[in-house]
């Protein structure tokens, strides 16, 4: 009994949840430490000159939060809101909040650390996403692409 | 005692004392006669020394004795001051903002023990006076005399009556009780003193009844008192038996106990000033940390029960009480004008009156207004706080570039945000260095130049509107426009054909580049061409903007211009196609409606002139990408602004009104050229950007 116990605190340790979210055909992992909200669309401010993939600034209760389109920065087609289109508020250690639109969050999933591939030098050959990436999440419905957060809302480009 | 709950007390009074020792000291360098300055560095050292004391800085206390210590001598005329004295204390003081800053930082000193500084203190007394320079006790003979009082007879004899407990004497009598007077002493080497005192306490109530305690029964609780106490105490019992009560606790050394003969009335009144001396100065052998005691007293006074654990210092704002008082009325009115809506809303019934929700709104607006102008003036800080170093500054300065300058301050008193104050000290000292350093010439050119051999460097701060504006000038050679031309040009920062065209002004804003120092050999003091840019940007950053003005050989000045306050502004809601903007209203200077027939083209550029000044005109819509709502308009809505004496009109499409706006940031991941200064939310929960009028013009 004792040694299931301390199985079983070992498997807590290695498991992390994930929001699945969907982005065309796709769905994306986000760990769920860094969401502090989800919020349906709503009306977003245009800044001018920012980033393309920034759609502008919501109002969240009071705050003014940055909002980025992860269609615009994976160059996929631009977002077509739906009744389905949601606004995931991230927030990162020591930065503000900052929104991500995605067109439907689908589930929470827990992941165990071997159920995670993580992503090999050979994948990234040619393809600059891959630093968005910080695994690939195996489920009995298919693959989910976990999301380096970090990396995501914080890229080289936004600094420039 | 657990002290840290007075650390931030202790840093603030601290701060306090080492800028008046830097103050007198500068005064002392040129009058070392002066001794109303020699008695306030004096004070100033004596006080350090308790508070250090207080806290346990050993080291600090050690210092600040040894130049408590110097003073001493020179007050009693035992010696003068003299030009290396002076400088061996401006070292000691920077040894205590040493201390200070690492007390800031762990709420501990450190281990420095700056023997240099001691040892050089003591050389200079022991030359001065003559004789060995022991640490002697000066400051405990001072203060002897006011402790005898103590030695002379119990001090419960002391207490001070009031004419209100002079009537429950009476009753006590009445009722055949003792009055006791009693002085209890615990062992020196007690630890829980508030708990033995409470034992006393215990064992004294199941006998009779304590009257009145020195100090206060709440103090005694609080551990706020020396190694002794006294009470007034009625009984059934005898002295004896009593004393025996409270002798029978641990830790307690001695107790005295005797009547307690009621003083005549007048005799009471005249014993209250030595009363209140004991109080402070109970024994001997405490006389020593009498001031310590003294100051405890002092800080308990003003925050009583504030615990802070943290060693990392709060960041705290020393408020006018009158502030808070206006503050808490217009608190008042506002509940006022809530109750006023609220009972309207309950009038609906038929008799809804519109006129009166109306005067209600008006009303609540006012308040509003006002209780925002208080918050923020309850924020503001004098820029003396900031400035107030820098005399000291100057003068090291001097000494180093071995050239003889002054530095004139004028309006220390003007205020300023506390984020801006915190902020704008190391800009301002960047200018002041630049201006020693580069600005002044040395002794022999001034001399050959004709001016005065002492250069001169003003710091003027003045309210302007909205603005604050700070300027730093001197009167030394001014900007070499010619030199800054060709180092542009060696360094590639413009093309010839550029530097041909550039106006004056524009070179000297070359300055504000990075990585640009016209110095021609590298100080310690300024010239690592790491200056005037990071200077702007953080000007910049607190939402204010630097201009620099010079002439030839006249000299130059710098010229910082600050919003009043960060957090809400008034601003000019404006209307580009389906967007809102706001302007911020400090920046603009007119609003006018332009013919299309006024627009003037100079270098394909569009201009207006306007009355006589010819003002470039700046597309919003093009600049922001606003689709404009396609218009064949005869005339156009532009808003004149201004940036130092830079003016632009900005065309916009409608204006919407003046409205007070509380900025947001928008935080750091957009980059939008920094053409938005912020956002602000609307009344319908809209978001409206901000515009960077210094940007844009």
């Amino acid at each position: 009994m004792n040694n299931g116990n301390v199985q079983n605190m070992d498997t807590v340790a290695n498991e992390k949840q994930y929001i699945v979210v969907r982005l065309g055909s796709e769905q994306y992992g986000i760990d769920i430490q860094y969401v502090d909200n989800i919020v349906r669309n709503q009306r977003i401010t245009r800044v001018p000159k920012a980033q393309h993939y920034f759609k502008g600034v919501i109002n969240l209760r009071g705050e003014v939060i940055p909002v980025m389109s992860l269609r615009l920065k994976f160059d996929l087609e631009p977002d077509e809101y739906t009744n389905a289109t949601r606004i995931i508020i991230i927030k990162l250690e020591q930065h503000s909040a900052i929104g991500i639109i995605v067109d439907e969050v689908k589930e929470v999933v827990t992941l165990s650390e071997d159920a995670i591939d993580k992503p090999t030098s050979a994948d990234s050959a040619g393809d600059s996403r891959i630093q968005y990436l910080s695994g690939i999440g195996k489920q009995a419905d298919g693959l989910i692409s976990l999301l380096n957060i970090a990396n995501v809302v914080n890229d080289k480009e936004a600094v420039s | 005692m657990d002290v840290s709950q007075y650390l931030e007390i202790f840093i603030d009074e601290t701060k306090e004392h080492l800028q008046t020792l830097s103050d007198q000291l500068m005064i002392l360098e040129q009058e070392p006669e002066n001794m109303e300055t020699i008695n306030e560095i004096f004070r100033a050292a004596h006080s350090l020394k308790g508070m250090a004391g207080t806290m346990g800085y050993k080291r600090m206390q050690r210092l600040t004795h040894d130049m408590e210590n110097v003073f001493q001598e020179i007050r009693s005329g035992n010696m003068k001051v003299q030009p290396e004295l002076v400088d061996v204390l401006f070292r000691g003081l920077d040894a205590l903002e040493g201390y200070l800053a690492n007390i800031l930082d762990s709420a501990d000193e450190g281990t420095e023990e700056n023997q240099d500084i001691i040892n050089a203190l003591n050389d200079i007394v022991e030359k001065g006076t003559g004789k060995s320079s022991q640490p002697k006790p000066a400051v405990a003979a001072a203060q002897v005399p006011a402790a005898d009082n103590a030695a002379g007879g119990a001090l419960y004899e002391s207490i001070s009556i009031s004419d209100y407990e002079i009537n429950t004497f009476e009753t006590a009598k009445e009722q055949n009780l003792n009055i006791l007077g009693i002085t209890v002493y615990l062992q020196e080497t007690c630890i829980l003193k508030a708990a033995r005192a409470f034992l006393v306490f215990k064992a004294l109530e199941e006998l009779g009844e304590v009257m009145k305690a020195v100090p206060d029964v709440q103090d005694i609780e609080d551990e706020k008192f020396d190694m002794n106490f006294s009470l007034i105490y009625f009984t059934q019992e005898s002295a004896e038996k009593v004393k025996a009560a409270i002798e029978n606790v641990s830790e307690i050394k001695e107790a005295v106990v005797g009547e307690f003969k009621l003083p005549e009335q007048e005799a009471a009144k005249a014993q209250e000033p030595a009363a209140k001396e004991s109080k402070i100065v109970p024994e001997p052998k405490q006389a020593g940390a009498a001031a310590v005691q003294k100051d405890t007293k002092k800080e308990t006074e003003k925050k009583p029960e504030k615990k802070s654990a943290k060693p990392a210092v709060g960041r705290t704002v020393r408020v006018d009480i009158e502030k808070l008082d206006v503050l808490m009325n217009l608190v008042s009115e506002l509940i006022i004008a809530k109750n006023g809506l609220v009972s309207i809303s309950s009038n609906t019934q038929n008799t809804r009156n519109d006129n009166s929700f109306n005067e209600q709104i008006e009303y609540l607006e006012s308040v509003t207004t006002n209780l925002h102008e208080s918050v923020m003036k309850v924020r503001m800080v004098p820029i003396e706080s900031v400035v107030n170093r820098f005399p000291r500054m100057i003068r090291d300065l001097s000494k180093k570039l071995d050239k003889k300058m002054e530095l004139h301050m004028t309006g220390e008193d003007t205020e300023l945000d506390r984020t801006v104050i915190d902020e704008i000290g190391d800009p301002l000292q960047h200018l002041l260095r630049n201006s020693a350093d580069h600005g002044l010439e040395s002794n022999e050119d001034r001399i050959a130049l004709g001016k005065s051999e002492v250069g001169n460097i003003w710091l003027n701060a003045y309210q302007d509107g909205n603005n604050v504006n700070i300027e730093v000038r001197d009167d030394g050679a001014g900007i070499n426009i010619e030199k800054v031309r060709n180092k542009a040009l060696e360094k590639g920062m413009i093309t010839p054909e550029q530097a041909e065209v550039m106006t004056d002004k524009e070179i000297i804003d070359l300055l504000f580049q990075p990585s640009f120092s016209t110095a021609d050999k590298i100080t310690d003091v300024s010239g690592r061409g790491v200056g005037l840019d990071v200077v702007k940007t953080k000007i910049e950053g607190l939402g204010g903007n630097i201009e620099c003005r010079s002439v030839m050989g006249e000299g130059s000045s710098f010229i910082i211009h600050l919003p009043l306050t960060l957090a809400i502004i008034q601003a000019l809601m404006v209307e580009l196609g389906n967007e809102k903007y706001a302007i911020p209203l400090g920046s603009i200077q007119t609003i006018e409606d332009v013919p299309l027939s006024d627009i003037k083209y100079v270098q394909t550029k569009e201009v207006i002139n306007l009355r006589g000044t010819v003002i470039p005109l700046i597309r919003l819509d093009q600049i922001l990408d606003v689709e404009s709502a396609a218009q064949d308009l005869e005339s156009l809505t532009v808003v004149i602004v201004k940036k130092g004496d830079k003016q632009a009109g900005l065309v916009v499409d409608n204006l919407i009104g003046q409205q007070e706006v509380v900025i947001k940031s928008i935080g750091s991941y957009i980059n939008c050229s920094k053409i938005i200064s912020g956002a602000t939310i609307l009344g319908d929960g809209e978001i409206a950007l901000i515009l960077e009028v210094n940007t844009l013009v």
